[in-house]
């Protein structure tokens, strides 16, 4: 069971959880397989992994491994 | 009467409606803010990007979805080239639009733009296909390389984020206007309606404003004076205004006063 950082916190998920199951993880949200709000809607939300930005939808395809590095990020109040 | 509505502005691929771009940082009732960026009549506002927090939640994103009001995603908070794509990088993808404000500074204390990084910053973001509207000093030569470099819109600082200082150096915002191709976006340091309207009057193509409303005591009237402001500079601007004169200029005839003896 991978442990991973996301937002400097660490999350424990299950084997072959994916970044879909990270994010849904986080914004207790139910997402489906491509990365969008089953309720629907748009997310606004995005996911860079070890520095890099992960496409919505290329979440699904991307297993959570030991250690990895997830910003998962929103727009807020700004500017 | 005349038609006197405002024309688009044409920034890149981008139309922007209003000319009047709002941010929505500093105030923390959403509900106040809502009512503010209603009045003003924006059709672009800003929004940072930070990580998603159960606080935060997307709020401020789905507010302005309701309001039909598009988003201009800002790198605020970025100090190197590095962290500056990231953030758009992570932008364009939550918020499926090509639109940035590139805001690179220099320190916190003044935070002043660093135009060294924001140059670089920029031309990368151009070739990775972005629209990058570029946050900037009020200097002409810096303004003129940035356009260069990529800018779609070069947005120069009246006077520091949030001082409500007004245009420090109005010339100098002149002659970035007269040289620049691109539109210019006269962006930070506004604290009241006069000076949005002076900066139309200089030249600029719109104005970006955040705090002079958003921490104004009544932002929905600071809103509606915003708005007015940038359309009372346009019009003034495009009418031609006298030319300033040493002496007074009767504009009464002197022929046929009554003559009291």
């Amino acid at each position: 069971m991978p442990t991973v950082r996301i937002n400097d916190e660490n999350v424990t998920f299950n084997e072959g959880a994916t970044v879909v199951d990270a994010v849904a993880q986080t914004t207790g949200r139910e997402l489906t397989a491509e990365g969008k709000p089953a309720d629907g809607g748009r997310l606004g939300v995005a996911v860079a992994l070890a520095e890099e930005v992960v496409p919505r939808s290329r979440w699904a395809g991307v297993e959570l491994s030991e250690g990895d590095q997830l910003e998962i990020v929103t727009a807020v109040q700004g500017g | 009467m005349a038609d006197m509505s405002l024309p688009p502005l044409q920034i890149g691929g981008y139309s922007l409606e209003s000319r009047l771009i709002m941010g929505t940082g500093g105030i923390t009732d959403l509900a106040a803010l809502e009512a503010a960026l209603v009045q003003s009549g924006t059709t672009l506002t800003t929004v940072a990007m930070r990580r998603y927090s159960p606080e935060t939640k997307t709020s401020v994103f789905s507010m302005l979805e309701r309001l039909g009001i598009d988003v201009l995603p800002n790198t605020a908070g970025c100090y190197t080239v590095r962290d500056t794509l990231l953030t758009a990088e992570l932008a364009r993808e939550a918020l499926e639009t090509d639109l940035i404000k590139v805001e690179v500074i220099a320190d916190e204390h003044t935070l002043l733009p660093d135009v060294i990084e924001t140059l670089e910053a920029t031309e990368q973001l151009a070739e990775r296909g972005f629209t990058p509207l570029v946050y900037t000093t009020d200097d002409p030569a810096a303004a003129r390389r940035l356009e260069s470099a990529g800018a779609a819109a070069v947005m120069p600082l009246g006077s520091p984020i949030g001082t409500g200082l007004g245009i420090l150096n109005p010339h100098n915002i002149e002659l970035i206007c007269s040289r620049a191709s691109v539109p210019v976006v006269l962006d930070a340091g506004i604290g009241t309606a006069s000076e949005a309207a002076a900066a139309i009057e200089l030249g600029c193509d719109a104005v970006l404003v955040a705090s002079a409303v958003t921490r104004a005591q009544d932002p929905t009237a600071m809103a509606e004076g915003m708005r007015l402001a940038v359309e009372a500079g346009f019009h003034s601007a495009r009418a031609g205004r006298i030319p300033k004169r040493q002496h007074a200029l009767a504009s009464s005839p002197m022929e046929g006063r009554i003559d009291l003896t």
